[in-house]
């Protein structure tokens, strides 16, 4: 990591500057920014997000990836990150729950509503419903309660009842 | 409104390399991506007090002290403090506090007072003396600005970050503060406000964090990070007493990026929770995704201990079963009011049932990690923890630093439930750490936290009622048997029940003879505290058997329970406490009067009701539920709660629903087995937290409007979810669940 750090960064002498070779990588796109992973193509994306990149709203949950603690969004569709390898993400536009708000820093309707509607026990499973909400609304903009009871996540703060207020509500349809 | 201080530089550095074109290959760390409160920034300009922090321009920095495990203590205590400071809660930031510690005679003295969250004090300690810290704040200011305008103290007022004197003129709290800095602190509590007053406790208030956490901002424990830290992953024996038998490190050692490899052990000789849980081979590595893969390579072989062969869930549950059958007398015998041979004489009828309740991991979402960074003299360390004493009282054994050397910060903790009282993660971290000469970042699988765990005890309970004439109950002999929670602890024997049972639980002082004995049985499984126990496993068994008692006397339960509490009264209880039954009565109303009780008899779905109460606190669910041929649904869920003033009503809802689906989740499906000394759930798949579809659509939470002192609430309303669906899955389809899982024992008996 430090080595990679020295390379990834202008020498710190002066003197003759060589542009740097071009480097053999995984190009993709993360919250909107251009980045080439060099490292190992069979890393999970998950370690890519929190290690690499230091994005560490994508949390860790079990190891298949089933209770969606680690969910974000592959062009557009909710995937489980350490499920997914760096290799297969060439040209892949990802979106993490750091990418969510706007740029102006005016927040999702989904992440308002989980303001709104107290959608929030430790925390710690919150960037995962965001991510599974988003994807839902994105499929289905007027989800039933069938739809939101598919959801994978799973979260022991008891915060269910509450994340399906706040769909409801960024859906705008009745709780 | 909490800060976001701390990331900037991380931010700094990433948009820098994103947008100057170059492509980012690791980007790296900043030095330190470790919370550093912004209360020690700078100078102490503008520190009023312990927890108060104001600056020239008018922001407040409020410090939570107690970790938020996601109980809403970083949202409410600072409250507490605000309202006594009549601050403008708009300008205040909400700092989490590390650890406070300072050293005198080379003991450590605690800062802050009460750190500790989740064992249902951290809001009764906080309005014992944070409102003193806020007056205290209030009253310097005050002074500062009495004597910049020559006007007596008491005829100024304060209202929102504003000192106000009689004409109306208007003095910003920031621009007194440097004065007020300057004025000796009173030795005599000072006066508090008159609750009639308050602006802030008892109004509704969103989560501190809430725009940090879904903006993925919020950095836990696990996303502290410093640049020149190993992450470390653990392989663990799955004997807690085992030990390593061999192991090949070389292909592990292979990978790029893999430091080391080396073996830790529990020391022997010190209590569970404080040295690490099981013998285990740690891959320290530069980077996560290097040390999982070294782990992968590992080839290693465990062997058993000498006693792990005797360990199975199974052939415990069978001792106990029959431990309790038999006339031997209990390891303690907890209550014994009345005469229960004399009820007995009298009986008219009698019931009898057993209640059998399974081993549960807490499954923490966030898993057990710990940063450590072991400096010549000091140790600066980020832990998720409940209880930040406890973890610095191992962290100062395993160094030998002097008390103040040690800094502990606790960043939102993501879930602790009891598990994080413990510190066995701290004690390995450390010990790593000690070995290595860089900073060291362990962190567990989250299925880790299933088969290595201080997990809660199954139990068995056998009840008796003895009935007597005009369906009275008279009597009541209960029988718990369970391994102690304590166990190994420095608690004395005679005292090994108080993890298992409470003294005063119901029906205690309710029935003329009442006896609650109490069963120890070994076990070799590691054992710790549990959200809301002995609570939930009590009421589970106690509120089946009175609906089982009501079932008998073919009335309903609801009837049963208003016979058996009587009127509303003080009553005085055997083990040293006190039972409002009206307060009690009155939850109970609550909930039944909302979910129209009165249909119970006709109505299609079953209803259930079970009440509580918990040291002053009081609860009570009602449930109507409706089994579809092997599909159990929850249909409707009320929940009353009376647990004094209110801090924070909002809060209180999310604690009282989240508490409520936690129970329900943890009745439905999970148990944790074992044989062999093994723990036979390796992941998620076989210890199924309740899915979405499983809960109920809604949980309607009644809040009881009372000025009484405040209690501690986190888990207030664990206990009567599971009776009360067990209660109403009977009404709904006459099969009475004796046993969890529920939904295992439904499909077993349907
Ligand atoms: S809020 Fe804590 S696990 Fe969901």
């Amino acid at each position: 990591m430090q080595q990679a750090q020295a390379q990834g960064l202008p020498p710190a002498t002066t003197g003759d500057i060589t542009p740097e070779p071009v480097r053999e990588g995984i190009d993709l796109i993360v919250n909107g920014e251009r980045f080439r992973h060099t490292g190992d193509p069979l890393m999970p994306l998950l370690w890519y997000l929190r290690d690499v990149l230091r994005l560490t709203g994508t949390k860790l949950g079990d190891a298949h990836g089933e209770d969606g603690y680690d969910l974000v969004l592959v062009n557009g569709k909710a995937v489980s990150a350490i499920k997914r390898p760096m290799a297969k993400l060439v040209g892949a536009r990802v979106t993490t729950v750091e990418g969510l708000a706007h740029a102006d820093g005016s927040l999702h309707p989904l992440q308002q509503a989980f303001i709104d509607e107290d959608a929030i026990g430790c925390g710690y499973c919150t960037p995962g419903w965001l991510i599974a909400g988003i994807d839902l609304l994105t499929r289905k903009p007027k989800p039933t309660d069938e739809d939101i009871d598919k959801l994978p996540n799973r979260c022991r703060c008891g915060v269910q009842t509450r994340v399906r207020r706040a769909i409801k509500r960024a859906a705008g349809v009745k709780a | 409104m909490s800060t976001g201080l701390q990331f900037s530089r991380r931010r700094f550095l990433q948009v820098l390399a994103g947008t100057a074109g170059a492509l980012v290959v690791g980007v790296g760390y900043a030095d330190a991506e470790v919370p550093i409160p912004p209360a020690m920034l700078g100078d102490d300009f503008g520190r009023l007090g312990a927890y108060v922090r104001i600056d020239r321009d008018g922001n407040v920095l409020i410090g939570a002290r107690d970790p938020d495990t996601g109980t809403g203590t970083a949202t409410a205590l600072p409250r507490i403090i605000a309202e006594e400071l009549d601050a403008d809660w708009t300008r205040v930031t909400v700092v989490p506090l590390g650890l406070g510690v300072e050293a005198k005679n080379g003991k450590p003295v605690w800062t802050y007072g009460h750190q500790r969250s989740g064992t249902g004090d951290s809001i009764p300690a906080a309005w014992a003396d944070l409102r003193q810290a806020g007056a205290l704040a209030r009253w310097l200011i005050t002074q500062a600005a009495a004597r910049r305008l020559g006007i007596a103290a008491d005829r100024l007022r304060c209202e929102a970050g504003m000192v106000v004197t009689p004409d109306g003129r208007r003095f910003p709290y920031g621009s007194l503060v440097e004065a007020a800095g300057k004025i000796d602190p009173p030795n005599a509590p000072l006066p508090l406000k008159p609750p009639q007053r308050y602006t802030l406790i008892g109004r509704p208030a969103g989560d501190v964090d809430a725009r940090n956490i879904v903006t993925g901002q919020t950095r836990y424990a696990l996303d502290a990070h410093y640049a020149d830290a190993l992450v470390a992953v653990l392989a663990q024996c799955p004997w807690p007493d085992g030990s390593l038998a061999s192991i090949e490190t070389a292909p592990a050692l292979a990978i790029k990026g893999v430091v080391k490899v080396m073996p830790i052990n529990p020391e022997t000789d010190v209590a569970p929770g404080e040295t690490a849980i099981a013998p285990a081979v740690a891959v320290l590595a530069e980077n996560t995704w290097a040390a999982l893969r070294g782990l992968a390579e590992l080839k290693l072989e465990w062997k058993p201990g000498a006693h792990s062969a005797e360990q199975d869930s199974g052939k415990l549950e069978a001792q106990a079963l029959a431990l309790l059958d038999t006339d031997s007398a209990p390891t303690t015998r907890i209550r014994d009011e009345g005469d229960l041979k004399a009820a007995s004489r009298k009986a008219a009828r009698r019931v009898e049932a057993t209640y059998v309740q399974p081993w549960l991991a807490h499954a923490t979402p966030e898993p057990m990690n710990c940063l450590v960074r072991l400096d010549k003299d000091q140790a600066t360390l980020v832990v998720p923890t409940q209880a930040p004493k406890q973890a610095w009282s191992v962290v100062q054994r395993l160094t030998g630093l002097a008390p103040d050397r040690i800094a502990i910060e606790v960043p939102r903790v993501g879930g602790g439930y009891g598990r994080r009282l413990d510190h066995d993660y701290v004690a390995e971290a450390v010990m790593l750490a000690k070995a290595v000469d860089k900073p060291v970042r362990l962190m567990w699988t989250r299925e880790q936290g299933l088969t290595h765990d201080y997990y809660r005890s199954g139990t068995v309970h056998k009840i008796k009622a003895i009935i007597g004439r005009k369906r009275t109950l008279i009597g009541w002999d209960q029988r718990m048997a369970s391994a102690s929670a304590l166990t190994g602890r420095g608690v004395a024997a005679d005292r090994l029940w108080t993890s298992e049972v409470a003294a005063d639980q119901l029906p205690a002082g309710l029935v003329p003879a009442y006896r609650n004995d109490w069963y120890s049985l070994a076990s070799g499984m590691p054992r710790g505290p549990f959200r809301g126990e002995p609570h939930v496993t009590n009421a589970f068994a106690v509120e089946s058997f009175i609906d089982e008692i009501a079932h008998t006397l073919r009335e309903n339960p609801l009837d049963t329970r208003l016979r058996l509490l009587g009127k509303p009264r003080q009553l005085a209880l055997p083990g040293g406490g006190m039972l409002d039954v009206g307060r009690l009565l009155n939850v109970l109303k609550l909930v039944t009067d909302r979910i129209e009780w009165k249909n119970w008899l006709h109505n299609v779905n079953g209803m259930g009701v079970a009440c509580w109460h918990i040291d002053g606190a009081y609860v009570a669910h009602a449930i109507e539920a409706a089994v579809h041929g092997e599909k159990l649904e929850i249909v409707r869920v009320v929940c009353a709660v009376d647990v004094g003033r209110v801090i924070n009503p909002l809060g209180l809802q999310g604690q009282v629903a989240g508490a409520t689906l936690d129970a329900l989740s943890n009745a439905l499906n999970p148990a944790i087995t074992f044989r062999n000394g093994q723990v036979q759930q390796q992941g998620f798949k076989d210890y199924p937290l309740a899915s979405m579809a499983q809960l109920p659509n809604d949980v309607e939470v009644i809040l009881v409007p009372n000025d009484r002192a405040p209690t501690g609430a986190s888990f207030l309303a664990m206990p009567t979810a599971a009776p009360a669906l067990a209660n109403a899955v009977f009404r709904a389809s006459a099969v009475r669940v004796r046993r969890l899982p529920m939904m295992k024992e439904l499909l077993r008996l349907l």
